[in-house]
C-alpha cells in the first residue's frame, strides 16, 4: 500500500530524514519507535505534506506517487495523521469542519455532497466509536479540550474519514489509561484488511493495546532495525542505546 | 497657501450648495455656517485623523445627483426581515420604494418633513449632539444635509419589525449629506438597520445621525456599508444614553474605498450598557477608519467593544477607541478590544485603544491584538480534506465570527456571512 524509497527530507538545510526506506502493505499495523529527535514527528508531517520541508525521494500510496500533492490532496487519496498535538481552532465548530473535509474529499473523487441526514447519521455512528460527548463535537475544534479529548477527536475524524493509511503520531501522549484504552479500541476497530495504520511512538505501553505486525526502529533518519512486536518489548527492556552504539554493548 | 486652502474649501462647498435647497433655520445651522469659516480639511497633523488622510474626498469634484430611475431594489433588501423600508437613491427619498405604513407609537418620516410638521421635537433635538462646531464633515453636513430620516418611538412602544434604511447610488461621483434624527423615548425598543449600497458609479456619502435613547430605552443599531470601490464615505454617530438604557451599534464594512466612522456617545445616566461592535473586511487599497468615543460621566455603567478587522491585499485598517470614565462615574466596567488578522504582507492595521480614567473604583481593559492566519491550523484543516481555499475561508469566517454572533436578526447574519462567503471564494 504505502511505498517509501530513499526518503531525505530536510528544514532550513538540516537534513532530518537521510535516506528512509519503508514498505506497508494493507492490512498491517506497523509501529516506528525512536529516541527523541530521531525524525519520528517529521515522517509523520513529511507523509502528511507538511510544506516546510525539502523533500527527496518517492512516496507511492497504492502505486500513485503522492510526493508532490498537496495536504488535502493526500487526505483525498486516503492518508490521515492525527497529531501530536492536535491544533486548536477558536470558532470553526468541529461538525461544520468535518462537514467541509467530507464533501471537499467528495468532489475532488468527483463525488455529489454527502446528504445532510447521512452525514449526521455517520457522525452519530463514529462519534459513539470513541465515546466522545456530542457536546464536543458541536464545540469549536479542539478549543478547550482535556488532552484526552483531543486525542479522542483525531480517531473520532479518522472515523469519519476512513482512511487507507493512518499515521499515529504519539497518540499516546497525554492519555491516561482510561483514554488510552478507548483511543486504541477506536483504532482497532477502523482497522480492516483494506487499511493500513503506522503507530509512531516513544513507549511500548501503546503496544500493548496496538498489536503491530511490525516494529522499526528510527534513527538519525533511518530505519536502523526493524522486527516484529518482540523488538518492542526488547527496546522497553534495553533502551535504544544497544542498537546506536553496537560495538558499545559488544 | 491659506488663500489656496480656502480657494478648496469653497470649491468643495460648492458641491453642495445648490443641493441644499431645504429651509433650514435652525440654530445648528447657524452654528456650523459660522464655525465653517474658520475650519479647514482635516489632515493627518490633527491627532483625530493622524492615520487617514482626506484628499480623495477633497479634491473630488461631484456632479449634480441625477434623478434616478429604479424600480427593483429586491437585492439590496435583507431576505426574510420583513422591515419598515425607508429607501434614498442618490440622496434623494423615494416614497414609492419605500414601505412606511404608519404603526401606532412610532414616526417614521424624512427629515426634510419632520422639520416642518414636528417642530417642537425637531428643534429640541436636531444639533445637539452632532459635532458641526468642531468637526469639518459635521459641520457640512449640518449645513447642507439634503435629507434623511427623522424617527420617533413614542414611550413604552416596542417596536414591531426593523427598520432598514437603504441607502442606494446610482449615480457617477454624487456626493450627499444625509442626516438622521432617532429619538427612542423611554422603555421603546427599536433595531435599525442603516445600509449603505452603491448600483452603479461613486459617491461619496457624508452621513450625520444623532440618537437619542432616552430611560429605560433599547436602540440595536446595524451599520451595513457596502458601496462600490470607488466611493467615499464620513460616517458621523451621536448618540446620548440616559439611564438604564442599552445601546448597541454593529458597524460592518465591506467595501468602500475610504470610509471613516465616528462614534460619539455620551453615557449621561446611571445603569447604561453600551455595546460596539465592528467589523471591516478590506481588499485591494481601501482604507477603514473607525474612531469610537465612549464617555461614562454617571456610575454604575458597562461598556463592551470589540473591533475586528481582515485585511487583505495593501488595504489599511484604523481603530481608535477611546473610552472617557469621569470622576463620578464609580463602579464603571469598560472592556475594548481591536483584533486585526493580515492576509498580506501589503495590509496594514493602526490600532490604538485608549483609556482615560478619572474615577478610582473602576473595571477597565483594553487590549490590540494583530497577527496572521495560523498556518498551522491551515495545515491541520487541509490534512483532513479541506481545501486550501475553504480552510483559509473558515479561518476568516471564525475570526470575523466574534463579531457576526453578536447580529441578533438571524436573517441580517445570514446575509453578512454570504457576502463574506463570496469574497473569500
Amino acid at each position: 500500500m504505502l511505498s517509501i524509497k530513499n526518503l531525505h527530507a530536510s528544514v532550513d538545510g538540516t537534513e532530518i530524514l537521510k535516506g528512509l526506506n519503508l514498505e506497508v502493505n494493507a492490512g498491517e499495523v506497523h509501529a516506528i519507535m525512536g529516541p527523541n529527535g530521531s525524525g519520528k514527528s517529521t515522517l509523520a508531517s513529511v507523509l502528511a505534506g507538511k510544506e516546510d520541508y525539502e523533500v527527496l525521494g518517492e512516496i507511492t500510496l497504492n502505486g500513485k506517487d503522492i510526493s508532490d500533492l498537496a495536504p488535502e490532496e493526500r487526505a483525498a487519496e486516503g492518508v490521515f495523521l492525527a497529531f501530536q498535538y492536535p491544533v486548536e481552532i477558536p470558532g470553526v465548530s468541529n461538525v461544520n469542519f468535518l462537514k467541509t473535509a467530507v464533501n471537499d474529499i467528495r468532489a475532488f473523487k468527483g463525488l455529489p455532497p454527502m446528504l445532510a441526514k447521512d452525514f449526521l447519521k455517520l457522525l452519530k455512528e463514529k462519534r459513539a466509536l470513541v465515546e466522545l460527548d456530542k457536546k464536543l463535537t458541536n464545540r469549536s475544534v479542539n478549543e478547550g479540550f482535556s488532552g484526552g479529548e483531543k486525542k479522542r477527536n483525531e480517531i473520532f475524524q479518522m472515523a469519519m474519514l476512513k482512511p487507507k493509511l493512518a499515521i499515529l503520531d504519539e497518540t499516546d501522549s497525554g492519555l491516561d489509561i482510561d483514554a488510552l484504552r478507548i483511543v486504541a479500541n477506536g483504532v482497532n476497530k477502523l482497522k480492516s484488511a483494506d487499511n493500513a495504520t503506522i503507530v509512531i511512538t516513544h513507549y511500548q505501553r501503546l503496544l500493548d493495546y496496538i498489536i503491530p505486525d511490525f516494529v522499526h526502529v528510527l534513527y538519525d533518519g533511518k530505519i536502523i532495525k526493524s522486527g516484529t512486536k518482540e523488538l518492542a518489548l526488547e527496546l522497553e527492556e534495553k533502551g535504544y542505546d544497544w542498537l546506536i552504539k553496537p560495538e558499545m554493548a559488544q | 497657501m491659506s488663500v489656496v486652502l480656502e480657494d478648496k474649501k469653497q470649491a468643495f462647498l460648492a458641491n453642495f450648495v445648490a443641493k441644499s435647497a431645504d429651509k433650514d433655520s435652525s440654530i445648528a445651522k447657524q452654528e456650523a455656517l459660522k464655525a465653517l469659516e474658520n475650519l479647514e480639511f482635516p489632515t493627518t497633523r490633527d491627532e483625530y485623523w493622524k492615520y487617514t488622510r482626506v484628499g480623495k474626498i477633497t479634491n473630488a469634484n461631484y456632479s449634480q445627483s441625477p434623478s434616478f430611475n429604479v424600480s427593483d431594489i429586491s437585492r439590496y433588501l435583507v431576505e426574510g426581515l420583513g422591515a419598515y423600508l425607508v429607501v434614498f437613491v442618490n440622496g434623494f427619498f423615494s416614497e414609492e420604494l419605500s414601505e412606511i405604513s404608519q404603526a401606532k407609537g412610532i414616526t417614521i418620516c424624512p427629515i426634510a418633513k419632520a422639520r416642518k410638521e414636528h417642530v417642537d421635537e425637531f428643534d429640541q433635538h436636531f444639533g445637539r449632539l452632532s459635532k458641526h462646531e468642531s468637526q469639518f464633515f459635521s459641520a457640512v453636513n449640518t449645513v447642507y444635509n439634503t435629507n434623511g430620516v427623522y424617527l420617533n418611538i413614542e414611550k413604552n412602544s416596542v417596536v414591531d419589525k426593523p427598520i432598514h434604511m437603504i441607502n442606494l447610488t446610482d449615480a457617477a461621483n454624487a456626493a450627499y449629506n444625509p442626516r438622521n434624527l432617532f429619538i427612542v423615548e423611554e422603555n421603546a425598543e427599536v433595531t435599525i438597520i442603516n445600509s449603505y449600497e452603491t448600483i452603479s458609479g461613486s459617491s461619496f456619502t457624508n452621513s450625520t445621525t444623532e440618537i437619542y435613547v432616552n430611560e429605560g430605552a433599547t436602540v440595536d443599531s446595524y451599520i451595513l456599508q457596502n458601496q462600490s470601490e470607488t466611493s467615499k464615505q464620513v460616517n458621523e454617530i451621536d448618540v446620548v444614553q440616559k439611564a438604564n438604557s442599552i445601546y448597541t451599534a454593529n458597524t460592518v464594512t465591506l467595501n468602500g474605498e475610504l470610509v471613516r466612522n465616528n462614534y460619539n456617545i455620551e453615557v449621561k445616566g446611571q445603569g447604561c450598557k453600551t455595546n460596539l461592535y465592528g467589523l471591516c473586511l478590506t481588499s485591494g487599497n481601501q482604507h477603514i477608519d473607525n474612531h469610537t468615543i465612549i464617555d461614562h460621566i454617571e456610575p454604575n455603567c458597562e461598556s463592551n467593544e470589540v473591533y475586528i478587522g481582515v485585511l487583505d491585499d495593501s488595504s489599511t485598517a484604523v481603530f481608535n477607541g477611546k473610552v472617557f470614565v469621569r470622576s463620578e462615574a464609580q463602579k464603571t466596567n469598560a472592556y475594548q478590544q481591536n483584533k486585526n488578522m493580515l492576509l498580506t504582507d501589503d495590509a496594514s492595521a493602526y490600532s490604538k485603544p485608549e483609556l482615560e480614567i478619572y474615577a478610582d473604583d473602576v473595571k477597565c481593559s483594553h487590549g490590540s491584538t494583530t497577527g496572521q492566519v495560523d498556518e498551522e491550523a491551515i495545515f491541520y484543516l487541509r490534512t483532513r480534506g479541506v481545501s486550501e481555499l475553504n480552510a483559509r475561508k473558515m479561518m476568516i469566517r471564525a475570526f470575523a465570527n466574534e463579531i457576526l454572533e453578536n447580529i441578533k436578526i438571524d436573517a441580517l447574519r445570514a446575509v453578512l456571512e454570504s457576502k463574506i462567503d463570496e469574497r473569500f471564494s
